[in-house]
């Protein structure tokens, strides 16, 4: 499997996701910003964590203008698969490529912590991995995550089986406790919670390798 | 020419930041504060002759999220 990492400036959690796709056996290639394309035959592209131009604006909103995501988008169309995790799940609500909006936490306190993510689907590239109804152990760390979907849409994603993940308990304010949606097609996976920081049991855990094993196993077979 | 983006959360959406600067506005001592709401302004130094649509379209594509977010645009 081949995959890319998008590096912004102000990205921070890109080398973090090289070395878990690297361990999941993927082949990995860092992109900058302002490449216009991405490289020849990618089956993922990673959107990591970070302060993308320092959140100016709004979290997201710049990076989303930039030449790669344009890239991105395109390969999402085309049916590649995209994860975007904490920054990255904000880059791709900008970009348009998921629904809703990730604003302020609630308590308007930055969060870090470990927290229990409920996996709610196992329908996915992502979460097939997983036993749905079944609890892991994710690293949150963001500022805003706090998910905001309008009733219609909350009740969309929910009879879609679009919401990946849940906090098991409120953490941010998010409706419904939402932590990761995906896209209509599912190929498509953002998400606040980081399951690249738990892929090594110096981690603490790790939980979160069966996410990009499932991935690399999704785009062999494929 | 110069305009100024006036970008707000639309009414619905909970403005955490806003509701603490109303609880701090009360904690020391102003009552009657029923409620705050936080957005932004945004100076644009622009050529002259920009349109206001060519503003509109600065607000959609950057400016503004308009999920969450409503704007308004004047001309100065």
């Amino acid at each position: 499997m081949r995959a890319a990492v998008i590096v912004f400036p102000g990205s921070n959690c890109d080398r973090d996701m090289k070395v878990a796709l690297e361990q999941a056996g993927a082949d990995v290639h860092m992109v900058w910003h302002k490449d216009a394309d991405l490289p020849e035959g990618v089956d993922l592209v990673a959107v990591p964590g970070g302060f993308s131009f320092g959140d100016y604006l709004r979290c997201g909103a710049i990076a989303a203008q930039s030449p790669i995501c344009q890239a991105v988008v395109r390969h999402a169309e085309a049916g590649g698969y995209v994860l975007g995790v904490c920054n990255g799940f904000q880059v791709l609500t900008e970009t348009g490529l998921l629904p809703g909006a990730l604003m302020r936490n609630s308590g308007l306190k930055f969060v870090s912590k470990t927290i229990d993510l409920k996996v709610e689907t196992e329908n996915s590239a992502f979460t097939i991995g997983y036993r749905a109804g079944g609890a892991l152990r994710i690293p949150v760390a963001h500022h805003d995550g706090n998910y905001v979907a309008d009733a219609s849409l909350a009740a969309r994603l929910v009879d879609e089986d679009r919401v990946a993940f849940r906090y098991s308990a409120p953490l941010n304010g998010s409706v419904d406790n939402i932590a990761g949606v995906l896209s209509e097609n599912r190929r498509v996976l953002g998400m606040m919670p980081h399951p690249e920081r738990a892929i090594d049991a110096l981690h603490g855990g790790t939980d979160g390798q069966a996410m990009f094993r499932a991935l690399v196993e999704a785009t062999v077979a494929a | 020419m110069k305009a100024r983006v006036h970008v707000m959360l639309k009414n619905g959406v909970l403005d955490p930041q806003g509701e603490a600067v109303k609880h701090a506005l009360g904690a020391i001592g102003f009552a009657g504060v029923d409620g705050v709401r936080q957005g932004k302004v945004i100076e644009l130094d622009l050529a002259d002759g920009t349109d206001e649509a060519t503003i509109g379209q600065m607000c959609e594509k950057l400016l503004a999220n308009t999920v969450i977010e409503s704007y308004t645009i004047e001309v100065l």
